[in-house]
């Protein structure tokens, strides 16, 4: 069951969740949701959505996971706020290690490094730890996160990023699959090189101090939107790395210590 | 070199009196402009010089600006290297006094302790691997002989690369089983998470840069020997540190090195006498 309180209307619902579904199809930039409705609290963004979802699954996308997101303090810190946030995955989002995304589908494509869990056992809220979390892992694996805003000008609020499902876009998994009790998550460094030269870096400590955590805290949020996270579910963790733009011609790799390294490149 | 040698070894016994009354200097980019970077290595040599007079004797190298945000806002396009002396060593756990620094900032690194001698040039970072015996996660405590750190290159070259005391971990690593370019590079201050970075913000890899150091000082004929410690460059940003804190830096697959600090700088006590003095007028 939802513990979701929204102060808006079925219509209001609908009609926010059509305006981002087109944007999100049609990669078209749209005026933050907050600009209509000041009031909009995070609740009414996961309330859309739960929406978007909904009619994602209707439609014949497959739900493979979900994502945290402003998951750093930096993050957390630019946006104004103090705590992560979540969206979910879809078969639709995938794209194999070394393929070319077309960037005319989305607005403003940006990248970063994160570690991916593939879970082997349910997790469920609200009380889930970072400790029950490695238990559920089948294995730990590195990934791309693409994201992209669909807002106008990149101005946007977390009400808004949280209805747009979190600004997912695409992700990439790949590399060395690995298994997490082997590894010190924490210590685990990621370079980030677009065409050559290395734009950014960062160890998994970036990631809620430890990106188990960040998992943990996504069953939590997942428990108040009347989910649980099922075996199975590929969750990434949050970005190591800021986010960096990506245009026409860009090719990126996420090398990172032990788990190998993921590449994706960008054509029109 | 633009610098005569009278004027060279004027400006190194400059840098030695401030050094060991904790004052400062303006910078000499701003006295003498015409200097150029091997005037500054001169000039480091003579400073040197006056220490190991004063009975210290050099243990080994540091590698400054190695990461590219601090050679872009240096300018430069190289690393450069100054000398590590018996009186700048601090073991983990104890307390580093900044009663005897003037305005130290911490970084977070990398230390090479080599088991050959590594004569350059033509040294490759493979070379450097096979001649290191172990590695150690370490921080340096940079300062500076200068006015509010207001450095240009041939600054903080005279001024043995801006060295003030160094930590090594107790935690040791073989090179041969660890990546040093991707493995994490975690600091924190008094418990909070200060920053994430890797071994490759240091030119590529710390590998390179040592390789870097074993190339220069084989063209200068500077001798560069097993048993030396190398500090290999900075993986963290420049962090100001004061009485109290404690600083704890975990390299991924090595380990970690904490660092606390006691007392007051010569800097934050000049304030504070600035402040009295404003009080009682």
């Amino acid at each position: 069951m939802s513990k979701l309180e929204t102060t808006f209307t079925r219509d209001d619902i609908v009609r926010l969740c059509e305006r981002v579904e087109g944007a999100q199809k049609e990669a078209r930039p749209i005026y933050k949701l907050t600009e209509e409705y000041p009031e909009m609290t995070m609740d009414d963004g996961y309330v859309v959505q739960n929406e978007l979802r909904k009619r994602f699954i209707e439609q014949g996308h497959k739900l493979v996971g979900w994502k945290a997101g402003l998951t750093s303090k930096a993050k957390m810190k630019q946006m104004g706020v103090d705590v992560p946030s979540i969206g979910f995955l879809t078969d639709k989002m995938a794209v194999p290690e070394g393929a070319k995304v077309s960037v005319s589908e989305l607005v403003h494509p940006r990248v970063e490094c994160e570690i991916a869990f593939m879970t082997n056992q349910d997790l469920e809220g609200p009380n889930c730890t970072a400790k029950q979390v490695l238990a559920a892992t089948d294995y730990v694996l590195p990934a791309i996160e693409i994201i992209d805003s669909r807002f106008q000008k990149f101005s946007f609020d977390l009400q808004s990023v949280i209805a747009d499902n979190g600004s997912s876009a695409r992700f990439v998994g790949g590399g060395r699959p690995r298994y997490a009790d082997e590894l010190i998550l924490r210590t685990i460094g990621s370079v980030l090189e677009k065409n050559g030269e290395i734009v950014e870096m960062g160890a998994g400590a970036a990631v809620m101090d430890h990106p188990a955590e960040a998992v943990a805290m996504l069953v939590n949020i997942l428990h108040k939107l009347g989910e649980t996270l099922p075996a199975g579910s590929f969750v990434m963790s949050g970005g190591i790395t800021a986010a960096v733009a990506v245009e026409p011609g860009d090719s990126v790799i996420a090398r990172f210590q032990h788990l190998g390294s993921v590449s994706v490149s960008f054509v029109e | 070199m633009a610098l005569s040698s009278e004027l060279i070894e004027q400006l190194g016994d400059q840098l030695y009196e401030a050094f060991a009354s904790m004052t400062t200097l303006v910078p000499f980019t701003e006295q003498h402009p015409e200097i150029e970077i091997e005037d500054a290595y001169r000039i480091q040599e003579r400073f040197i010089q006056r220490r190991l007079d004063a009975g210290e004797k050099i243990v080994g190298k540091k590698i400054g600006v190695t990461s590219k945000p601090v050679q872009d806002f240096l300018g430069v396009f190289q690393p450069d290297f100054g000398q590590l002396t018996s009186n700048m060593i601090y073991a983990e756990g104890d307390t580093i006094s900044l009663d005897e620094l003037i305005q130290p900032k911490a970084e977070a690194e990398v230390a090479f302790i080599l088991k050959e001698d590594l004569i350059g040039p033509g040294i490759t970072a493979m070379d450097v691997i096979r001649a290191t015996d172990y590695v150690v996660p370490c921080f340096e405590i940079v300062d500076s002989r200068i006015d509010d750190w207001k450095i240009k290159i041939q600054d903080t070259i005279a001024d043995n690369a801006s060295c003030g005391v160094y930590v090594l971990g107790e935690a040791t690593g073989d090179p041969k089983k660890i990546d040093l370019t991707l493995a994490g590079m975690v600091l924190e201050k008094n418990g909070e998470l200060l920053s994430t970075s890797t071994g490759a913000a240091v030119q590529g890899s710390p590998a390179n840069a040592v390789a870097w150091l074993a190339n220069t000082l084989g063209e200068l004929g500077i001798p560069f020997k097993a048993g030396e410690v190398i500090l290999s460059g900075s993986q963290s940003q420049l962090v100001p540190v004061t009485d109290g804190d404690t600083l704890t830096c975990t390299v991924g697959d090595l380990g970690s090195c904490s660092v606390t600090f006691a007392g007051k700088t010569a800097v934050e006590r000049a304030q504070q006498e600035a402040g009295i003095e404003e009080d009682a007028a």
